[in-house]
């Protein structure tokens, strides 16, 4: 099971966060930069994967941008990192090259595509254009 | 893939200046300064100058009547980001709701959102929620219908399920895929929090399983992955179905936009093989049935892709949890060797962890890869190295031990992170408990562990290692040989210097010699009293330490009564009072040798502690308070029972305020607690009522502590059956050595460093091959671990009779065959299976045999009562000719209704036989104890457990001795605090035949809630007065029976009055009231209406989980009759 997911930059900051289990507002800043700093460190050749107390991160890096994923220990590793894969490619097809900023300037639109993808912490769709279907809908209708 | 984010934060000039992005909104310049703002933050402190201002010109324009929805969108964006950056916004909630409310779709959509991503699970202001959600459902525009299904799937609160379950339901046949998707998908989110109300719709799981689209299929494999997770063996039948879906997407019949990298729905892929080995784990002709799809999806994921890597580890887990088959075993394990192998850091890790789970099923596994496993042992990578010690956990046994725990505790010393260090500090207690070679090594060892796992060490660690040492084995010599170790040890090490020693570590050093310096005869114990005195001294010890050491100071103190009354004197001025009091104990103790024997008598047993758990020597004390005005007892959960019912939301707009306490009270005893805490709460003195209650029960507990927590709980060894310990072969490990040596020697290059590696190698992995073991050892087996602990009763009681009939009876329904049929098409016309459909047995019969019994002495029974239940445990075992066992019932409980009795379980010697009774305030389980033979059996003691029950008292469990062929009675008075729809309970009869020879029996059974169940008798008018002062409430159409000819309201009410023992209060015209309670605790009011041809129930309870409860058995009985 998926328990969150982040986008942080190299700086450290936050760009979009998600929780699927219920974390205290109060203690996500410092478990982001913990979890971030973990990552960070780790070099190119270790693998992409790090045990943090009691789940497993995930993590891909994307120019400047961090994917960071939280699953429980029976999640298949390899499996959530191309997800992750899958979420940028989604997002490069709706921005048409996705960039940081695009996703600064547009976090509902971000968090309305990662509801089509994730919910309750398990995968429920993977299927580009059923993804975007509902946003690209909306899209037509604010603009009509 | 760098390439996709190109643009980075070297480019903001620019770009801020002119938004251009595609599908971008026009970003209104509020939202725009804060992105702007955020982006050029240098510190923390700044980040909060900025968050304050934002928050309050937010704040300022939330209130404004001006600000239009457009604007509130933007808002609830920038109430995101404060959030994301972890500033509270709860201001912007209610705010959030609104737009959903008010907002056109964009401006909903962005409202949903924010409500989904601030208010969490049972948050008030969700309530609110709920009428714009109904409307949206209805809606005709599909993209509101689809938001809504969203947020319902993604946060909804679980009292109002029933308000839009039906709603949803209906979207389950929508045309639109998308709609149907969502909606099983909100299901699934009722199933996780409400299980019990989505029960009806199972078969419209089925359905959607069966949908034409592929994404309405995958969302309900969800579902089905749950179901399967809970009970495996009720869906053996889709075995074929979720085997034909494989079969059809891995040959890739799925349409194109279906496919990731080339790879057909992968993700889904994984979930039908996290499916199939579900179903197959330990089931023959279930396994038989996936085979070939598992060899399919092995051969066709050879292409090079993370993804079909990740499909492949997803298939290997599943080969090896599902019926082993040799050539596809042999196919997996080559798969793991690529894995493992591979250069690529992220396919190793994923071998090393499909490794570690298959070496459980076949450690053989390991040994090929043993030069890899040791690469990995000193790889740079942290996460590797972490994986490759667990991998090591799983193959060690006791010849490899020494070796492992040496190269664990090695990490171990170097790893800074403290949640790791717990873990594996744990793992190594265990491996050291489990096959430690000699004494010497195990104190060592442990000794390792408790100063590397420091102060975080969970507390298991320590209290397993005294128990081990305190329990001991049946030989004594051995026991007090590994207790001399420690002693040894440990004095050793407080020699030394010990300021640096963890906490825990000196609490174990303490206990150990204050148990066991006596069985040191060279050590003068006045040398052990000096050096646990200088750790008093000690700043850095805690003040739990210090009571330690003290308890361990008085157990030795015996003949040295100088040192110890200094000691003594030194604390009496202490400024902890625990410490003084222990002092003022200890000088008493010291002067008075007598008592001292009494108190602490010296190497008495472990278990022959006598422990009177009922605290019976204490009533006189109780009835002096009581007497003195104090108010009863309440257990703890009680307590907190009321105060969670005082702060529960009234959620009645118009309810009466004074008198509703008033007549609450009057219908109910003052014993009942949730009715106390309504008259309470509305009355508004309850502050002072919980105070009072709050003093009296302090005394008690201040009374109980003396024996600690959880401390003399009543956990009695009966049965020592311990074996004596092996000798361990010391014989064994040179020679398993060099049998794996040789192995190795074949291998090529045998460079200087390759040799340290081979016999590393030589070491980690003796006595895992099954070869090695037999030619060398001459016994296959390993060896027995070194120290076992005395089994406990209730490890033993697991019964599995029962389910071998229904496994045989589903696989004969599963043969079934659906395979080479349209994708997903031809599975929707089989017939549901998984209804629940078992124990009609004895029902109508029980209802006529003894169905003119009445209990005289219940107050609550009414005359129309039907005193005996339909059977709703499930007979093990043939009912034995065991009616006349009623008659031996004593006297005092004999009148009560029961149910019929049934038998436990039996051997040569002793049958069991149980009946329910049920008293007002409480269910009173009997057993029955035969003694089939013709002579004495002694010592018959009987252990109940229930994890979920309260036993209130019992009588007679334990008999001295049973004559020939009579029979003795036990029984325990049950309470349920907590309404469980089913509980089930073990248990062991121990007894002995011969002398010193103790047999044990173990049983099991079900209670159902409908057990606890007693009708409430109050008339109308307190009915509706009670009605209104409750808060949980469960809505729910059910059955309606029509087939009896009479009124279908009252043939329907009637059924469920005998089947679930409730009091019907009235029936006016097409409406019902009736009221039950558990035990004599919280009540449960229904309401009845019939709706067409169904009957609309409306269950009320303080009680949150009880109308839930009762609304299954309603429904089953309805099913049943």
């Amino acid at each position: 099971m998926i328990k969150f997911l982040l986008m942080v930059n190299k700086q450290g900051q936050t760009r979009l966060s998600k929780y699927y289990e219920q974390v205290e507002l109060g203690k996500r800043a410092a478990l982001e930069a913990d979890m971030v700093r973990g990552c960070l460190a780790r070099r190119k050749e270790e693998c992409s994967f790090v045990e943090y107390k009691d789940y497993k991160l995930v993590y891909r890096q994307y120019a400047a941008l961090f994917i960071v994923v939280g699953i429980t220990e029976n999640e298949n590793e390899l499996s959530i990192y191309e997800l992750v894969h899958n979420f940028v490619e989604v997002l490069d097809k709706y921005f048409s090259r996705v960039s940081e900023l695009d996703i600064m300037f547009n976090l509902d639109k971000v968090h309305i595509i990662l509801d089509e993808m994730i919910i309750n912490g398990h995968i429920v769709e993977t299927n580009k254009n059923r993804i975007l279907a509902p946003l690209l809908a909306l899209d037509k209708m604010a603009e009509g | 893939m760098s390439d996709v984010v190109e643009k980075t934060l070297s480019a903001l000039p620019g770009l801020f200046d002119n938004v251009t992005q595609t599908g971008a909104a026009k970003i209104t310049s509020g939202l725009k300064q804060l992105i702007r703002s955020i982006t050029e933050l240098t510190s923390k402190h700044e980040e909060e100058k900025l968050m304050k201002q934002e928050l309050s010109a937010m704040k300022e324009q939330v209130s404004s009547p001006n600000t239009s929805m457009k604007q509130m969108r933007e808002v609830m964006v920038r109430a995101m980001y404060c959030e994301m950056l972890g500033y509270d916004a709860s201001f912007t909630y209610i705010h959030a709701i609104k737009l959903a409310q008010q907002g056109s779709v964009l401006e909903k959509r962005v409202g949903y959102l924010a409500v989904s991503l601030f208010l969490t699970e049972g948050h008030e202001l969700l309530l609110l929620l709920v009428n714009t959600v109904l409307k949206d459902l209805q809606s005709t525009n599909l993209i509101e219908v689809c938001m809504a299904l969203t947020v319902v799937a993604q946060v909804f609160p679980k009292d109002m399920i029933p308000a839009v379950l039906p709603l949803v339901e209906d979207k389950l046949s929508h045309p639109k895929e998308i709609i149907r998707r969502k909606a099983v998908l909100a299901l699934y989110k009722f199933y996780l929090i409400a299980p019990n109300q989505v029960q009806h719709i199972h078969a419209k799981f089925r359905k959607a399983l069966c949908d034409k689209d592929p994404g309405v299929m995958t969302s309900s494999l969800h579902i089905y992955l749950q179901l399967i997770r809970e009970s495996p063996d009720g869906y053996k039948d889709l075995t074929g179905s979720f085997v034909a879906i494989m079969k059809q997407v891995v040959g890739g019949k799925l349409p194109m936009d279906f496919y990731y990298h080339n790879v057909p729905a992968p993700w889904l892929q994984i979930q039908l093989l996290r499916i199939l080995s579900l179903l197959g784990r330990e089931d023959q002709s279930t396994s038989e049935q996936m085979y070939e799809v598992l060899d399919e999806s092995l051969r066709r994921a050879e292409m090079n892709h993370n993804i079909t890597y990740a499909i492949l580890y997803e298939c290997v887990k599943a080969i090896y949890t599902i019926h082993p088959k040799a050539e596809l075993l042999e196919k997996a394990a080559r798969c793991i060797g690529n894995f493992v192998l591979s250069p690529k850091i992220n396919l190793k890790y994923l071998g090393l962890k499909a490794l570690t789970y298959v070496v459980q099923h076949d450690a053989k596994l390991a040994l090929q890869h043993q030069m890899t496993i040791i690469e990995c042992l000193d790889h740079s990578d942290f996460t590797i190295k972490r994986e490759t010690l667990e991998l090591l956990f799983r193959i060690t046994n006791a010849q490899n031990v020494t070796v492992i725990v040496e190269k664990m505790l090695d990490f171990l010393r170097g790893c800074g992170d403290e949640h790791t260090v717990i873990h594996l500090v744990g793992k190594v207690a265990e491996l050291a408990e489990k096959f430690a070679p000699d004494n010497s090594w195990f104190i060592q060892t442990m000794s390792d562990v408790f100063s590397i796992g420091g102060d975080s060490l969970q507390q298991d660690v320590p209290n397993n290692f005294l128990r081990l040492l305190a329990e001991g084995s049946e030989c004594k010599e051995e026991d007090d040989e590994l207790r001399l170790f420690a002693v040894d040890s440990y004095l050793t090490v407080l020699k030394g210097d010990a300021s640096h020693l963890p906490q825990h570590f000196l609490q174990v050093m303490s206990w150990v010699l204050g148990e066991y310096s006596h069985l040191q005869e060279c050590v003068d114990q006045r040398e052990v009293i000096r050096l646990l005195a200088k750790l008093l001294d000690q700043r850095s010890v805690s003040s739990e330490t210090r009571v330690w050491i003290l308890s361990a100071l008085t157990k030795i103190s015996e003949g040295q009564t100088d040192l110890i009354l200094e000691l003594a004197e030194s604390l009496s001025s202490s400024q902890d009072t625990v410490l003084r009091q222990q002092a003022q104990e200890l000088r008493h103790l010291s002067r008075d040798s007598q008592l001292q024997e009494c108190v602490l008598p010296r190497g008495a047993p472990w278990d022959s502690m006598e422990v009177d758990s009922s605290l019976s020597f204490l009533d006189g004390f109780v009835s002096e308070a009581l007497a003195a005005g104090a108010a009863p007892y309440k257990p703890p959960h009680q307590r907190q029972e009321e105060l969670s019912e005082e702060r529960a939301l009234n959620l009645e707009p118009y309810s009466f305020s004074l008198p509703v306490s008033l007549s609450s009270c009057s219908i109910t005893d003052r014993q009942s607690p949730p009715l106390l805490s309504v008259s309470s709460g509305l009355s508004g003195n309850s502050t002072e009522l919980s105070q009072k209650e709050g003093s009296s029960t302090l005394i008690l507990e201040g009374v109980r502590r003396v024996w600690g927590k959880d401390g003399y709980l009543p956990q009695k060894e009966t049965a020592a059956t311990a074996p004596p310990v092996d000798e361990p072969s010391i014989a064994v490990h040179p020679s398993g050595q060099q049998e794996v040596a040789e192995r190795i020697e074949t291998q090529p290059e045998p460079s200087t460093r390759n040799q340290d590696k081979q016999q590393l190698a030589s070491s980690l992995f003796v006595g895992l091959g099954t070869q090695s073991s037999i030619s060398l050892l001459g016994k296959s087996e390993a060896p027995p671990p070194r120290f076992r602990k005395k089994p406990r009763p209730h490890e033993s009681s697991s019964s599995s009779s029962g389910t071998s009939e229904r496994s045989s009876d589903s696989s004969s329904r599963s043969s079934r065959t659906t395979t080479d049929s349209f994708l997903y098409g031809s599975l929707l016309e089989e017939e549901p299976v998984t209804s629940t459909s078992t124990t009609t047995n004895g029902l109508s019969q029980n209802k006529h045999t003894e169905g003119d019994r009445r209990a005289n002495t219940s107050q609550i029974l009414g005359s129309d009562m039907v005193i005996v239940r339909p059977n709703t445990i499930q007979d093990r075992h043939p009912p034995s000719a065991s009616s006349d066992l009623t008659a031996l019932l004593p006297s005092e409980i004999k009148d009560l209704p029961h149910s019929d009795v049934i038998s436990l379980t039996s051997d040569p010697s002793l049958s069991l036989a149980s009946c329910r009774m049920f008293r007002d305030e409480a269910l009173l389980l009997v057993i029955f104890i035969c003694n089939c033979t013709d002579t004495v059996i002694k010592d018959v003691a009987v252990q109940l457990t229930c994890e979920e029950l309260e036993t209130a008292s019992l009588r007679g469990n334990v008999v001295d001795c049973l004559e020939g062929k009579s029979t003795s009675v036990c029984h325990y008075a049950l309470l349920m605090d907590e309404p469980h729809t089913n509980v089930s309970f073990t248990g062991t009869v121990s007894y002995q035949t011969q002398p010193g020879h103790t047999n044990t029996l173990p049983f099991s059974g079900t209670l159902s809630t409908v057990d606890f169940i007693r009708p409430l008798v109050v008339t109308t008018e307190e009915y509706g007065k009670l009605w209104l002062s409750l808060s949980h409430d469960v809505k729910q159409n059910l059955k309606l029976l029509t087939d009896a000819g009479g009124d279908p309201l009252k043939t329907t009410l009637n059924a469920l009055k005998d089947a679930l023992q409730l009091h019907v209060v009235d029936i006016i015209g097409s409406e019902g009231i009736v009221a039950c309670r558990l035990l004599s605790g919280a009540p449960c009011l229904l309401h009845c209406r019939v709706n067409g041809s169904a009957l609309a129930m409306w269950l009320r309870s303080p009680h949150p989980s009880l109308p839930d409860c009762i609304l299954y058995h309603c429904q089953r009985a309805l099913a049943e009759h």
